[in-house]
């Protein structure tokens, strides 16, 4: 090997290990940040692990939304049409947060199964059904069909 | 009648798209120069009818014409005409349009302004621009026709989504938009260089200008979407990692790591196949970019059940273009042969290390970015890659990118000795660790590590760039001589540098003063009652109804007093209920500053005149955009330097005495 090789392999070399390192690191925390959607459904079968940041979405129960005296924390159900899991945040709602629209909140599930939010995501179109909720809805609806099915049968 | 007009239009660019992608290629193959010279007439067509498809759509808008479907679904006879205007590109069929349009316009601009290119060299490039350009129109032909007619026509418009109702983002879609599609130019010369087996100096002489212009209006692009965020959105975020803004900021930052990278290959011709890659890829992630988000497969996977043909179309469109420019790369490069040499250490392994750097936080933002598609297709389960993961994986590589941009321009080409290099940084090495740990301790604030970090950083940038000027000046006699240079060869480049780099320093100091200083309150507020925030007082006045154009509002009235009591500002936040798509916006009140934004918005009323108020102070927020337009003048001085314009010039001028030309060389 020529020495100005052997410089541009060590160059090459020691940029490879570099980029090793950073990508071992960036994937960890990646695993780290990865947020998992669960459907009520889910964390009322105790799918759900407390504690970590996941996601959770579905409809807004009807008359569910209860208000805290400071006027900033509040308290609502979520449901899928089957399972329904009560929702705690602190702060200002998004504009489209209303009772019956799909939303999706993002925090962490205690241990007393209350599921307190960081954020509130309500999407800036009225016609949007968060594609996760409306799978979930669409899940409860086919298992609520397919139980009927069975009875038929 | 006029949209029909406008279909025909789009229907004829289409076949003058087709003329221009295949007869000037196939003359510049077989060397027929009757087919060759086909390519200007072709190009100038195809812009002129789609120009006439885009007036008939805009027509469409203005005179409320709703039996058109997408003037139904987007339009209004109540909007002020500005908006009906942008409500043109207000969504995905005329976005499209417009992407077309800004493709012919720079299609033509290359076939004006490239007089000095060789003919099949022109003839090749305006060609792969027109296949580019069949993809878009037939995309848009076939599968979302703004002209498609709805019937019964409805009396009224759907409305243009409120949101965008707004200057900023009139303006950010087109901006963003000539930056994408820029990117095809260097892209095409890319192409037509690897099918001519030419890549040279030159070339890359050619392609830098455009790329260099089409990076500008990314840049300010993206500035003024993230500026548009902060103000409209109304709670004070101006950078989201959403896959939109993920979109548009991979291909910045490749277009980035590009200019640097041509400018080796102009000056040194190294690195040749590594500039082709980038420009191949810079603009393939454009695309995936434009049609990711307009189609909305990024927010979900089904949106391809949805309509598959559209996501059947997209996926074709990208495998060929990616995948063929890939291919063809493949079977070329490794003819291409490899350029200048040079040491270990030098300019061009710092401008290597910075390309490396900017092509890795491309690599795991696109991982971000895809990843929830990923999973969902592979059924891993649904989910989100959270804000801090990016925000960790930029933070992490900024500074090596940094500490490389201080020592680049004061390196020499080819070989550079270490030891001198570090005698000249040593008082910026200095001054910048003697900043960085001054405001890392508690002496002014409570202390911040990131502060520190980002003020070492911004101080190393800063004082590296000074050494520049200082080397630079050296050699120009007295102020005369320093006037005299602002016109010569090299020193739009030169400049243009030194104002980009300033601007990543204002740019570093904003965002960590941003996000570490920023304070930020939800809070009940009765009508009269006071709050302190970050030593400014604030007052709710309480609020009423106002009507604008084609809204309600419910209006908030903020007096703002500093420490000494003093009134430094009335803010209106508004909370507004669209008549047509009846929905509520929050409009924040700001007021602005260079060294720090009050701003507030109005969250919910909770009867009795109560309401729940959102109010931030945001010190330095407004270097992040600051910084984006200085990045964007540099950006413009480098391409108007004057030795594009003289490119093809055959270089006869005398070398200069070797002191100087030395100088000239190891700056530009």
């Amino acid at each position: 090997m020529t020495p100005k090789r052997k410089k541009r392999m060590t160059l090459i070399g020691l940029m490879l290990v570099g980029v090793a390192i950073a990508a071992g690191f960036a994937l960890q925390a990646f695993n780290e940040n990865l947020m998992f959607f669960y459907t009520p459904s889910e964390v009322a079968a105790g799918e759900a692990p407390a504690g970590r940041m996941i996601r959770v979405g579905g409809l807004v129960t009807d008359g569910s939304v209860k208000r805290q005296s400071d006027g900033l924390t509040v308290q609502f159900d979520v449901t899928d049409n089957d399972k329904t899991i009560t929702v705690q945040y602190t702060g200002i709602l998004p504009d489209l947060f209303r009772e019956g629209q799909g939303i999706v909140a993002h925090g962490r599930l205690q241990q007393d199964r209350l599921f307190v939010a960081e954020e509130v995501l309500a999407k800036h179109d009225e016609n949007y059904m968060p594609p996760e909720v409306a799978d979930a809805l669409k899940a409860t609806h086919d298992k609520a069909v397919g139980n009927t099915t069975e009875q038929v049968n | 009648m006029i949209p029909e007009l406008g279909n025909f239009a789009l229907i004829l660019s289409l076949c003058l798209a087709v003329v221009l992608a295949t007869v000037p290629m196939i003359g510049s193959l077989n060397n027929t120069p009757g087919w060759v010279a086909l390519a200007r007439p072709a190009a100038l067509g195809q812009f002129t009818f789609l120009l006439i498809s885009f007036a008939c759509l805009v027509n469409a808008f203005l005179s409320n014409d709703f039996s058109v479907l997408y003037v139904a679904q987007n339009g209004n006879s109540q909007l002020p005409i500005i908006y009906k205007i942008s409500a043109v590109w207000g969504a995905h069929e005329g976005s499209l349009l417009l992407w077309a349009l800004i493709l012919g316009t720079w299609t033509v601009a290359v076939s004006l302004f490239s007089r000095k290119l060789p003919a099949e060299v022109l003839a090749r490039v305006l060609s792969v621009m027109g296949m580019v350009s069949i993809g878009f129109i037939s995309f848009m032909l076939f599968t979302s026709n703004p002209f498609d007619r709805v019937f019964p026509a409805p009396l009224e418009g759907g409305d243009l989504n409120p949101l965008l109702q707004d200057f900023g983002l009139a303006i950010h879609p087109p901006m963003l938009y000539m930056g994408y599609v820029g990117l095809s130019v260097a892209f095409s010369f890319a192409i037509a260089a690897l099918i001519g087996g030419k890549l040279d100096a030159a070339w890359a002489r050619w392609s830098r200008p455009w790329t260099l212009i089409a990076w500008v209006f990314l840049t300010i692009g993206i500035t003024l979407g993230s500026w548009w965020a902060y103000y409209e959105l109304g709670w004070g975020g101006w950078w989201f990692w959403d896959p939109v803004e993920n979109a548009s900021f991979m291909p910045w930052l490749v277009a980035t790591a590009l200019i640097h990278s041509l400018a080796v290959t102009e000056k040194r011709g190294a690195f040749k196949r590594w500039t082709v890659l980038l420009a191949l890829l810079a603009f393939s992630l454009s695309l995936l970019g434009t049609f990711l988000v307009r189609s909305g497969v990024l927010t979900s996977v089904h949106s391809f059940a949805a309509d598959p043909e559209r996501g059947l179309f997209i996926l074709v469109f990208l495998c060929i273009v990616i995948g063929g420019s890939l291919m063809l790369y493949a079977w070329r490069a490794p003819d291409v042969s490899s350029g200048g040499k040079f040491d270990l250490f030098c300019r061009e392994t710092l401008l290597l290390g910075n390309n490396v750097l900017l092509v890795v936080i491309t690599a795991f933002i696109l991982l971000g970015t895809l990843a929830p598609l990923i999973y969902d297709a592979m059924g891993w389960g649904k989910i989100s890659v959270g804000f801090p993961w990016f925000t960790a994986m930029f933070v992490i590589f900024t500074p090596f990118l940094v500490f490389i941009m201080g020592m680049g321009p004061l390196s020499r080409w080819k070989k550079q000795d270490p030891g001198d290099l570090a005698r000249q940084l040593r008082m910026a090495l200095l001054l910048s660790i003697g900043g960085g740990v001054l405001l890392a301790l508690p002496l002014f604030h409570q202390g911040s590590a990131s502060m520190g970090l980002a003020v070492a950083l911004s101080l190393w940038l800063l004082s590296s760039l000074l050494l520049s000027l200082r080397q630079r000046f050296r050699y120009r006699k007295g102020l005369a001589g320093i006037l005299k240079d602002f016109g010569a060869r090299g020193s739009g480049s030169f400049y243009g540098m030194i104002i980009a780099h300033l601007g990543i320093a204002f740019f570093i100091i904003g965002i960590t003063s941003v996000t570490q200083f920023d304070v930020e309150q939800d809070i009940r507020m009765s009508p009269g009652q006071t709050v302190e925030l970050a030593g400014h007082t604030f007052r709710f006045e309480g609020a009423k109804a106002v009507r604008g154009p084609n809204y309600q509002a419910d209006q908030g009235t903020i007096r703002v007093f500093n420490a000494d009591g003093q009134e430094v500002a009335v803010l209106n936040p508004e909370k507004r209920t669209y008549t047509v798509q009846t929905r509520p916006m929050t409009e924040a009140g700001i007021d602005a500053g260079f060294l720090r934004d009050i701003y507030v918005s109005l969250g919910e009323t909770l009867g009795n005149g109560d309401w729940s108020l959102r109010l931030y102070y945001k010190p330095l927020v407004r270097w992040i955009w600051l910084g984006g337009i200085l990045m964007g003048i540099g950006g413009l001085l480098a391409a108007a330097d004057r030795r594009y314009r003289m490119a093809s010039r055959p270089e006869t001028v005398a070398a200069p005495a070797t002191a100087e030309r030395l100088a000239t060389e190891s700056h530009s």
